[in-house]
C-alpha cells in the first residue's frame, strides 16, 4: 500500500479500503449468474492531497474498473471509498451528485465523452449553471477563461467537438472537468488516442493544473513510462490486484514483484544500441523463445454458490 | 508456380552490384478529395535489403500507412493516385498488371495490421485462413495446405498447433491472433514483410514476445521488414535504420542508433524528446507545440516550421526543403541541420 | 450445436400452440354461425342445434380448443364441415401446388438478387448499381398480383409461349411442363423476395467489405472473386438469410394471391374457399399449417446462423 508520508491535511484525498467488484460472466435461460468474474479483488490505496497516484496495468488488470468504483459510477461488492472526508459507498444519490462536482473523470476517447450535438461552450457551461448558478454574460466569461486555460481561443466556444483534433478535445473535456472546481481528477487513458507530439502537451497541461490548484489525480493507464514520467506513487495492478506500489522511480528501478519484474523488463526502451546485429539475432534465433501462455489471464471464474462475497 | 524463396542463406545485405530487397523512389499518392485531388505521400525514397529492418516512423496523417499500402498496391484504383517507382527485386510495381500484382501479394511479401483480431475473419478456421493463402499460391492439395497452415502456426509459437488450427479467431487472444496473422503472412515464405504497428493494440508484455518472435522468424526467413510505427521504443528494439515521416514527406534517415543518439532534424528531436521513457519522472515533458497539420493543410516552406523551436523566418517559411545527404546512410530535410546540435538519447541516459 | 437446435425448436412449440389459439378465437368472434351454414338456411331451430351438438360446436371454447389441438399432435385435423374430407388430405393435396410454386420462387430471388447485390455493392455509385437499386425499388412497389398480371399478358396472351394458368405435378406431366406453368406465377411472387435480398445483399456485403479481414485477404494476394465471394460473402450472409426467413411469410401471402391470379388449385385457393365457407377446422388446419411452415423456415435459418457465425455456436 503506497503510504505516503503527508504533511499536508490531516485525511488524505481519497482512502480506498479493500474495494472489490466481481461482474457476471454467464448467466442461465432464467437471467441468474451462473459465473462471475471477479475484477477488483481487494484494492487498497491512498492519495494525499494534490499529489498523483499513477495505477498501471494491462487489458483486464482491473485499472479503469477501480476508478468507476471511487467515482461510484459502478456500485462495489464490498470495501469503502473515504474521499474528503465523506463515505462514497453510504451517500444519498443528493449527497453523491454534491460530492462528484468536486470528483471529475476524464476518458481516452474525448470525442466519445462530448455530447457532439453540443457547441463546446454549451458543454463546458452546464457544470458551471448547475453547480455555481452561473448564467448569461458571468457564465460565458468563464467558459472563456476555462478555455483559455487550457491553452484553446475563445472561438472554441461556438464550435462543435467534430471540428476538433483529439487532442484539442482532451483540453475541452480538461476544461469541463474544471468547471466544477475539483479536487480530483480520475484520468483513464487521457493521452492514449493522442500522437506522441501531442500527449506530452496534454499531460504537461494536467501538471500545471496541479501546481496552480493542488489537484489530485487518480491516473490510470497501461503505459508504463507515461507512469513513471508523470506520477508520484505508482501502483501496478495484476488480475484485479495491486501486486506491488511504490514512488514510480523506485518501482521501476528496483521492481520486487515478478510480474512487475516482467512488465518493467518488457517496455521498449528509446537508447541507442538495442538492437542487435543481424549476426547476432541470427544465433538468438536458435533457441526458440517461450510460446505465449495458451491462457491469458488465469482463471478467475468460479461457480457461484449462494451469494458472492 | 514453384517458388521456394529459402535462397541466399545468410543473406548478406548490401552485396555491390545486387539491387536492394525494396527500392522505393519518389513515391507519390494522392487521394480524390471533392472534385480534386489531395497529396498524402509526397515523393518518398527508400531502401531496405534482405535480414534487415526499416522502421517506418511518423504520427497519424505522416503517410506511413499509405506509403505502405502503396507499396503493397493495395489502395483503391479508382480514388487514388500513385506515382514513382516501387521496385521488389528489381521488379516494377507501380505500373504492373493488377493480376500480376495480386499473385505477388501474399507470396512474395507479406502484410500484418494494427488490429489482429479484426484483420482475421470471424468465419473461418485459422487453418483455413493460412492454408488457403498455401492453396492460392503454391498450389499446394487441400491436404498439404492444411498440413503447412499447421506448421506453420507451430512456428509462429502457438501451442498444440494441430488442434487450435480448427479454432475460430474468436477462441484466441490479441496476441496470439497477431501470431496467426504472422503465420498467414509468412506461409509462403516471402521476401518482404510490412508489419504496420502490429503490436500497437497489445499489452506491453505480449508486445515484447511478438517483438522476440518476428526478430527470430527474421533471421530464419532472411526477411526484410518494413516497420511501421509511431513508438520510437520499438524502434530502437526493432530498427536498423529508420525513416522518419511528416507530413506526407521523409524529414529523416539514419541508421538506428545514429537517429537516436545525433538526430538532424528538429521533428525527431523532438518525438524523442516527448517520448515519456526517455525523460523519467519530470516535472514537465518536453513537447513539440501545436499539432500535426492535417492532409492538404501543410505549411509552405518547411512543413515543420510552425511547430519548430529552430525555425527561422524568411528561410524556412519560403522554399520547400529537400532531402539533404549527410553522413554515411544519413539524409535530413531541415536547412540548419548543420548548425543545429540537437540533443538525443544517451546509451545510459 | 445440438443444444442450440433444442432450444429452437422447443422454443418454436408455445409460438405453435398461441397461433392455433390465436385463430381459434378470432373464429370464434366472426358474426356468422357455422351451425347456421351449415344446417342450410331454412333449417328448423332443432336442427341447428342438432348440428352444433353434431359439431361440437357448444362446448366451451377452450375445450374445443384442447380437443383439437391434442388431435392435430396426432396428426388428425379434422374433418371439412362442407366436403367431409379430411383436413390433413385436402392440405396434403394442396400443399405440393404452393411448396412447388414458393420453392421456385425463392430459387430464383436468391439465384438473381444476391448476386445483382453483390455487384451493386463491389461497384457502389456505378450504374450497375443505379439500375439495381432502381429495378428494386420498382420490384417492391408493384403488388405480386399485379406483376403477375402484367406476365400473363406479354408472355401467356401476346407471346403465347408460356401457358396462363393452371398447374400439372411432375408425376402427370414430367418437369419441363411442370416447370412451364410454374415460371411466370414464380416470377411474381420471387420480384418483391429477390429485390429485398438484392438491397440486404449489398448493404450486408459493402459492409463486409470495409471490414479489416477484407484488407488481409486482399493483402495475401487472394483473387478478387474470393475476396468477395468467400471472405465478404460468409459474414454477409446472416443478415441476409435473416431477411430470406423473415420473408417465408410473406411469400406464403403472396403465393396466395398469385395463385388465384393463375387459378392454380393451390394452398391459397384452398384457404380463401375455407374462409369463404367458414369451414373453421379447414382454416384451423390451413394457418395450423403455415405456421409450421414460417416456423421451420425460421429454424432453417437458425441453424444457417450458427454455420456462419462460430461465435452463436460456442454460446
Amino acid at each position: 500500500m503506497p503510504e505516503t508520508t503527508d504533511t499536508g491535511p490531516a485525511e488524505p484525498l481519497l482512502e480506498v479500503t479493500d474495494l472489490r467488484k466481481s461482474f457476471v460472466t454467464k448467466r442461465d435461460v432464467f437471467g441468474r449468474a451462473v459465473a462471475r468474474e471477479d475484477a477488483v479483488r481487494g484494492v487498497s490505496f491512498t492519495l494525499p492531497h494534490g499529489r498523483t497516484l499513477g495505477i498501471v496495468g494491462e487489458t483486464g488488470a482491473g485499472k479503469s474498473t477501480v476508478g468507476r468504483l471511487v467515482l461510484r459510477l459502478a456500485e462495489p461488492d464490498a470495501g469503502s471509498v473515504r474521499l474528503l472526508g465523506a463515505d462514497v459507498l453510504s451517500l444519498s444519490r443528493r449527497d453523491l451528485r454534491r460530492l462528484r462536482r468536486r470528483a471529475q473523470m476524464i476518458f481516452q476517447d474525448p470525442f466519445a465523452s462530448l455530447d457532439p450535438r453540443m457547441l463546446v461552450g454549451q458543454t463546458i457551461g452546464e457544470p458551471l449553471l448547475l453547480h455555481a448558478g452561473l448564467k448569461g454574460a458571468a457564465r460565458t466569461a468563464r467558459v472563456v477563461e476555462l478555455l483559455g486555460r487550457v491553452g484553446l481561443p475563445a472561438g472554441t466556444a461556438d464550435r462543435y467537438p467534430h471540428e476538433f483534433s483529439g487532442g484539442q478535445l482532451q483540453r475541452v473535456a480538461i476544461a469541463r472537468a474544471l468547471a466544477s472546481e475539483p479536487d480530483l481528477i480520475v484520468c483513464d487513458e487521457p493521452v492514449a488516442a493522442l500522437d506522441v507530439s501531442v500527449q506530452a502537451q496534454v499531460l504537461n497541461l494536467l501538471l500545471d493544473l496541479q501546481a496552480e490548484r493542488g489537484l489530485s489525480y487518480l491516473f490510470i493507464s497501461h503505459d508504463l513510462s507515461l507512469v513513471r514520467s508523470f506520477a508520484h506513487e505508482v501502483a501496478v495492478m495484476n488480475h484485479g490486484e495491486i501486486v506491488e506500489s511504490g514512488p514510480g522511480s523506485e518501482l521501476f528501478g528496483h521492481p520486487q514483484h515478478p510480474y512487475t519484474k516482467e512488465l518493467v523488463s518488457a517496455i521498449p526502451v528509446t537508447r541507442p544500441g538495442r538492437r542487435r546485429s543481424a549476426a547476432v539475432r541470427r544465433a538468438a534465433a536458435s533457441i526458440p523463445a517461450a510460446p505465449e501462455p495458451p491462457v491469458v489471464r488465469p482463471v478467475l471464474s468460479h461457480v457461484l454458490e449462494g451469494d458472492p462475497s | 508456380m514453384a517458388v521456394d524463396a529459402t535462397a541466399a542463406p545468410g543473406g548478406a545485405p548490401n552485396v555491390p552490384g545486387r539491387a536492394p530487397l525494396l527500392e522505393v523512389d519518389g513515391l507519390t499518392v494522392e487521394f480524390r478529395s471533392g472534385a480534386g485531388r489531395v497529396r498524402v505521400v509526397d515523393d518518398v525514397r527508400f531502401t531496405l535489403d534482405r535480414g534487415r529492418t526499416l522502421g517506418l516512423v511518423g504520427e497519424s496523417g505522416s503517410g506511413k500507412t499509405v506509403t505502405s499500402l502503396a507499396v503493397m498496391g493495395l489502395l483503391p484504383p479508382r480514388s487514388s493516385w500513385v506515382e514513382g517507382s516501387v521496385r521488389l527485386d528489381g521488379q516494377e510495381l507501380v505500373d504492373a498488371a493488377g493480376a500480376e500484382l495480386t499473385d505477388l501479394r501474399g507470396r512474395d511479401i507479406g502484410m500484418i495490421f494494427q488490429e489482429p483480431r479484426r484483420s482475421l475473419n470471424p468465419a473461418f478456421t485459422v487453418g483455413e485462413q493460412i492454408a488457403e493463402i498455401a492453396r492460392r499460391h503454391l498450389g499446394l492439395s487441400r491436404k498439404d495446405a492444411w498440413d503447412r497452415a499447421v506448421e506453420m502456426l507451430d512456428t509462429v509459437n502457438i501451442a498444440d498447433a494441430a488442434r487450435r488450427a480448427r479454432h475460430y479467431p474468436h477462441e484466441f487472444s490479441g496476441g496470439m491472433c497477431q501470431r496467426v496473422m504472422l503465420a498467414g503472412a509468412l506461409v509462403c515464405r516471402p521476401k518482404l514483410l510490412i508489419a504496420d504497428e502490429p503490436t500497437t493494440a497489445l499489452d506491453v508484455t505480449v508486445q515484447a514476445r511478438m517483438l522476440r518472435l518476428m526478430n527470430e522468424l527474421q533471421a530464419e526467413f532472411d526477411l526484410g521488414i518494413l516497420f511501421i510505427t509511431h513508438d520510437l521504443g520499438v524502434v530502437a528494439e526493432m530498427a536498423d535504420d529508420v525513416a522518419v515521416m511528416y507530413a506526407g514527406e521523409l524529414v529523416e534517415q539514419a541508421p538506428v542508433d545514429d537517429l537516436l543518439s545525433r538526430p538532424e532534424h528538429p521533428y525527431t528531436a523532438g518525438l524523442l524528446g516527448s517520448s515519456p521513457d526517455v525523460q523519467g519522472h519530470v516535472e514537465r515533458l518536453r513537447s513539440i507545440p501545436g499539432s500535426v497539420p492535417a492532409v492538404g493543410a501543410w505549411p509552405a516552406g518547411c512543413r515543420f516550421h510552425t511547430r519548430c523551436e529552430h525555425a527561422r523566418p524568411g528561410t524556412c517559411d519560403t522554399d520547400p526543403v529537400a532531402l539533404a545527404d549527410g553522413g554515411p546512410g544519413r539524409r535530413a530535410r531541415c536547412v540548419r541541420s548543420g548548425e543545429l546540435h540537437l540533443e538525443g538519447v544517451g546509451v545510459d541516459a | 450445436m445440438l443444444r442450440f437446435m433444442a432450444q429452437r425448436v422447443l422454443m418454436a412449440v408455445p409460438v405453435i400452440v398461441l397461433v392455433s389459439l390465436f385463430v381459434f378465437l378470432l373464429l370464434d368472434l366472426l358474426p356468422g354461425d357455422a351451425a347456421v351454414a351449415i344446417a342450410g338456411e331454412n333449417a328448423t331451430p332443432e336442427q341447428i342445434a342438432d348440428t352444433r351438438e353434431r359439431l361440437g360446436l357448444d362446448l366451451p371454447l377452450l375445450e374445443r380448443f384442447w380437443d383439437w389441438f391434442t388431435a392435430a399432435l396426432h396428426g388428425d385435423l379434422g374433418t371439412s364441415l362442407y366436403t367431409g374430407q379430411s383436413v390433413g388430405g385436402a392440405v396434403a393435396e394442396r400443399l405440393p401446388v404452393t411448396a412447388s410454386l414458393a420453392v421456385v420462387a425463392l430459387l430464383m430471388a436468391v439465384a438473381v438478387g444476391v448476386p445483382l447485390g453483390a455487384l451493386a455493392a463491389t461497384r457502389p455509385g456505378s450504374r450497375v448499381d443505379r439500375v439495381v437499386g432502381v429495378a428494386g425499388s420498382l420490384a417492391m412497389a408493384l403488388p405480386p398480383f399485379v406483376i403477375a398480371l402484367v406476365l400473363v399478358v406479354v408472355f401467356a396472351i401476346r407471346l403465347a409461349v408460356l401457358p396462363a394458368t393452371g398447374y400439372e405435378s411432375i408425376a402427370d406431366g414430367g418437369v419441363g411442363v411442370w416447370l412451364s406453368h410454374l415460371l411466370l406465377p414464380a416470377v411474381a411472387v420471387a420480384a418483391l423476395l429477390g429485390a429485398e435480398l438484392a438491397r440486404q445483399t449489398r448493404g450486408a456485403l459493402l459492409d463486409a467489405l470495409s471490414q479489416s479481414y477484407v484488407r488481409t485477404a486482399r493483402a495475401r494476394g487472394l483473387k478478387p472473386l474470393s475476396v468477395v465471394g468467400k471472405h465478404a460473402l460468409k459474414n454477409a450472409a446472416a443478415p441476409v438469410v435473416t431477411v430470406l426467413a423473415l420473408q417465408a411469410g410473406h411469400v406464403l401471402g403472396a403465393a396466395v394471391t398469385v395463385e388465384f391470379v393463375f387459378a392454380m388449385p393451390g394452398f391459397g385457393s384452398l384457404a380463401v374457399d375455407a374462409v369463404n365457407q367458414r369451414d373453421v377446422p379447414m382454416i384451423q388446419g390451413v394457418v395450423f399449417t403455415s405456421a409450421l411452415v414460417v416456423l421451420v423456415a425460421n429454424l432453417l435459418a437458425d441453424l444457417a446462423y450458427g454455420y456462419l457465425n462460430p461465435k452463436l455456436r460456442a454460446g
